[in-house]
């Protein structure tokens, strides 16, 4: 019953998605979570429906009797009343039947969400900041603890834990084709477990308003299979490339020299600040200033040269560079794969 | 106080008067209405119960027509600026990376367009318009303490003054109509932005506590005789549970944001996690007032449902006492829902369950006053006149908004909508659905009895059908986009999300939403000037407040109505029966029991004054300069105490001596 019914709001899922490239999209799920709330969405939309055309027709149908505008108000006819008065005792009936349905129906859908990722073997501390996301993965062993930003690699078809928290205000972690959203609060941590079904990128942004760059707070999920998501762990876990080449290391020394080693870190080498994303591996992502730029040596020049004309109230300042020293540094951080 | 001396037989003398019996006559009063004939009777309350003359009378009144109808006209211009915030807002979001309007600016627009509609407009507007019926339909002269009710008027215009001057300064709240902590806090949101939110709120709130305090001894004691409380216009009704919802809600944002100041001017740490206090701590407060502020927002929307759809229905309302049940139901219920604004903070999952159960609930007794509503529509055509319309229009677009609710009461379901365009598309259906499509509704419905003048019929059916396929087609696609992934309070999203087409749409549709309002005020004012002469009852209506000429005269009524019916102007075709024995040259109201609605004393009603005025300047001093120091607490209590002594000061009459 439950899979027909999928089917069917899958493909009616499929028409009203025509044109919407569904990257970031509740109704394109690709986790067991998301199809889990995919279905209950149409099932309760549906549900909806029937009960909005129903009263529809109830307001409609004295549209088509005689008028009594003629007639004396207050002479009703109780016999009348008395019939009206039984159809509105069935719908309420009805209505209450209807809403404890729903409501068992949300908590075992609940449950079954909870239980997703009750064997999670990889466990990620995402920490929310304005106006990007710190990505830890926990390890037992400390060597193996990495730290990035932005975009999280997982390995596909497995269950993930992660533990949500924030240094700062409030966010909320939403990747709306693998889980529902969980809030990101200071002082607390949550606890959201996200499976992907299959490889693929996922977009995702930050849910809850957190100033002025809310908007342009954007992760991915990427899913992989085991075996290269282990590749790529251990790839991060190997401190920065040496620059090759003049300009880069023109670039490096720059980088240790002005004031970007203040915030960022650089694994391997003296440049150890926190308060801004990880950059030892900056030239291994997808995207710039969390979603905001797609990787490109233009893209990290215009950033570097101009952060508060991309988004406006970051906290990334302004560094005086002439155009040698530009590029220099933006060598050399494409260097760092 | 006299003692009663006011009889209701239903069995009276020919003319249907009732007479004054065993009365002692003080020495110290005057002269009664009891025989008086009509002409003189005019003159005399006339004389009692006008606004004094001049700017200073004017800033003087308290008659409550008076103090609506400015009550009214503010709170639609604060609609049409709330409005205005939303068409920028719409125009920079038509296509993905517009850059119209900067993000400070634009996180300026939605904080004020929230705060201007939740705050400056639907509360006060709702109020208002029971500022000015419930009176007139309870059949009294004047409402309770009618002097705080015009200090109400003025708190209320300082602080949505304060906050508009705030906007233009470029000094508006920028952190949502919710301000949550820590980003409203003090290490996060610097300047005064935040403060003026705090201070916005209790101005407001200080506002709308006063007026639901009148509102409630309005009801309760001054019911004209006759009117036990199965006789009360559901109106009236909803007016009560709305105003002892506001009294319960109110004070808990009234915490919030004082706590909210607290940590910002002070230094207290309530809301600081690093130092013991708790971020959450902020929304359960604020969802604990914010929740039943939807119902203080929709309920008396729901009495004017109530109040229309019985006279172009041509019937008394079907299920009168389901009617009442179910609004006194839902504003118990309304207090137990808070939690399901915060399904997505991490709430342990069964109790989070228990707020999925309270939210479904509540769609039972709002399912009972839909289905009662339709049963009074079945026993034939209705009238279709324009308040029908907007009626017709609240059915199919606030029951939209009422399923779309039971999905959000769902915590699975919501993790996946909370915070996106499909809460949006959710909350205005509901507001807008389910309180100003009644509104404009009512407005076309009363107007007449306010201005003694129609509205153009031709013109309200145009702004009927521009209204609602402007509202369709701007909110119906927001559920769409919102399962697409757009979340709410954007100023901007990247073209490669496929979000800009329905954007577009959605924009238009707000463009024209907003049109139809150019159209309602043309409507309004060519109503004003040119409308066609109503008379006491145009519509045949059966409520007290047409028993009385329009626009009413200053105390109301001649003579005070006796009640025998819901309908009192249908059970009494002709005159209606009267009580007498109310003295004519002075504010004398008719106090009623609470539940059978005896006459039981006569009590005086306040004379016009400028205290409150001056009070309310005191008091907005106060919490203007609040925002910069806490100091202003101590120097600002020395004015307000000045200005309520003269507001209290005994005046020597008989009453006070006794």
């Amino acid at each position: 019953m439950k899979r027909i019914l999928s089917m069917a709001f899958a493909s009616a899922g499929a028409l009203s998605l025509q044109g919407c490239a569904g990257l970031q999209s509740a109704l394109d799920p690709k986790g067991p979570a998301a199809s889990e709330l995919a279905w209950l969405i149409w099932f309760f939309t549906g549900l909806c429906a029937v009960v909005w055309v129903l009263v529809m027709i109830a307001l409609a149908a004295p549209l088509t009797m005689r008028s009594r505008a003629q007639a004396e108000p207050l002479a009703i006819d109780p016999g009348a009343d008395g019939r009206k008065l039984r159809v509105v005792m069935t719908a309420v009936g009805v209505t209450a039947v209807i809403l404890v349905g729903l409501t068992l129906l949300s908590f075992f859908a609940n449950r079954t969400l909870a239980a997703i990722g009750s064997d999670a073997a990889l466990t990620i501390r995402v920490t929310g900041h304005q106006w990007w996301w710190e990505v830890r993965y926990e390890n037992a062993m400390p060597s193996r603890i990495l730290t990035t930003a932005n975009e999280i690699h997982i390995p596909s078809g497995e269950p993930v834990r992660l533990l949500l928290t924030s240094t700062d205000v409030i966010h909320s972690f939403w990747i709306p084709s693998l889980s529902g959203k969980l809030d990101l609060i200071p002082g607390h941590t949550n606890v959201l477990d996200i499976k992907a079904d299959k490889p693929g990128v996922y977009r995702g942004q930050c849910a809850e308003f957190c100033g002025v760059q809310h908007a342009n707070m954007g992760t991915f999920i990427i899913a992989e299979p085991r075996a290269k998501f282990d590749t790529w762990w251990n790839d991060q876990l190997r401190p920065a490339a040496d620059p090759t080449g003049d300009e880069a290391k023109a670039g490096e020394d720059l980088f240790q020299r002005r004031p970007c080693v203040m915030c960022h870190r650089i694994g391997g080498t003296p440049a150890g600040g926190t308060v801004a994303p990880d950059l030892t591996h900056i030239a291994s992502r997808q995207t710039l200033a969390a979603g905001t730029l797609t990787m490109s040596r233009g893209n990290l020049a215009a950033w570097i040269a101009d952060p508060q004309s991309i988004k406006p109230g970051s906290h990334m300042p302004v560094v005086e560079l002439n155009g040698d020293e530009l590029n220099a540094i933006v060598a050399y951080l494409e260097g760092l794969k | 106080m006299s003692s009663a001396d006011l009889t209701s037989e239903r069995d009276l003398p020919p003319e249907r008067e009732t007479s004054a019996k065993g009365d002692l006559a003080p020495e110290h009063d005057g002269p009664r209405d009891t025989g008086m004939d009509d002409a003189s009777l005019h003159r005399w309350l006339a004389r009692t119960w006008r606004t004094p003359p001049g700017i200073i009378g004017a800033l003087s009144s308290v008659d409550h027509k008076v103090i609506a109808r400015r009550y009214l006209i503010t709170a639609f211009v604060f609609l049409c600026l709330g409005g205005l915030n939303a068409v920028a807002m719409r125009i920079q979001l038509s296509g993905p990376q517009r850059g119209l309007i900067g993000p400070d600016l634009y996180n300026q627009l939605f904080t004020m367009h929230g705060v201007t509609m939740m705050f400056l407009f639907a509360v006060p507007i709702v109020q208002a318009t029971g500022i000015y019926l419930v009176p007139l339909m309870v059949g009294t002269r004047n409402i309770a303490f009618p002097r705080l009710n015009a200090f109400s008027y003025w708190v209320y215009l300082s602080g949505g003054a304060f906050a508009w001057i705030s906007f233009l300064l470029n000094m508006a709240p920028d952190v949502g109509w919710f301000a949550y902590v820590p980003l409203s806090g003090p290490e996060f949101g610097p300047g005064k932005r935040a403060d003026v939110w705090a201070q916005m709120i209790t101005y407001t709130e200080v506002s709308s506590l006063a007026v639901a305090v009148a509102t409630i001894v309005t009801v309760l004691k001054q019911r004209a005789p006759g009117m036990s409380l199965d006789k009360i216009p559901l109106y009236v009704w909803a007016l009560l549970v709305t105003s002892f919802v506001v009294l319960f809600a109110m004070p808990a944002v009234m915490i919030t944001s004082t706590f909210l100041i607290l940590d910002r001017l002070v230094g207290t740490h309530i809301f600081n996690p690093a130092e013991g206090g708790d971020a959450l701590l902020f929304q359960h407060l604020f969802w604990f007032f914010g929740h039943p502020e939807v119902y203080i927002i929709f309920l008396p929307a729901t009495g004017m449902v109530s109040a229309i759809i019985p006279v172009f229905a041509r019937r008394p309302v079907f299920g009168y006492l389901g009617l009442v049940l179910s609004l006194i139901a839902v504003g118990f219920l309304s207090f137990g829902l808070w939690v399901h604004h915060m399904f997505a903070t991490g709430l342990p999952k069964l109790g989070a369950s228990f707020f999925t159960a309270s939210s479904m609930m509540i769609a039972i007794p709002n399912g009972v006053q839909i289905f009662c509503w339709l049963a009074s529509l079945w026993d034939g055509r209705p009238v279709i006149r324009t308040p029908l319309l907007f009626v017709f229009g609240f059915f199919f677009i606030f029951v939209i908004g009422g399923l779309s609710g039971v999905m959000l009461a769902s915590v699975p379901l919501d993790l996946q909508v909370h915070d996106t365009y499909f809460v949006v598309a959710h909350f205005h259906y509901v507001l807008i659905g389910g309180s100003v499509f009644p509104l404009l509704g009512a407005t076309y419905f009363w107007f007449p009895k306010i201005t003694g003048r129609m509205m153009s019929e031709r013109l309200g059916r145009w702004h009927f059908w521009l209204a609602f396929i402007g509202f369709n087609a701007a909110f119906f696609p927001m559920h769409l986009v919102g399962l697409w992934g757009m979340p709410r309070r954007v100023y901007t999203y990247p073209a490669e999300l496929g979000w800009g087409n329905i954007n577009l749409l959605i924009s238009a549709g707000a463009v024209l939403f907003f049109l139809s309002f150019v159209l309602f005020a043309f409507n309004l004012v060519h109503g004003v000037l040119r409308g066609v002469p109503a008379g006491d009852n145009p519509w045949d209506a059966g409520t007290l407040e047409w028993a009385t000429s329009s626009p009413p005269p200053s105390y109301n009524f001649t003579r005070i109505p006796v009640v025998t019916n819901v309908e009192p102007l249908w059970a009494e075709r002709g005159t209606l029966p009267v009580a007498t024995g109310l003295r004519v040259d002075a504010r004398e109201l008719l106090i009623s029991t609470v539940a059978e609605a005896h006459p039981d004393i006569r009590e005086k009603s306040a004379t016009p004054s400028i205290w409150p005025l001056l009070a309310a300047i005191a008091v907005g001093g106060t919490f203007l300069y609040s925002i910069f120091t806490p100091w202003a607490i101590v120097w600002g209590a020395a004015p307000i105490a000045i200005t309520l002594i003269g507001w209290f000061w005994p005046k020597g009459d008989p009453e006070d001596e006794e």
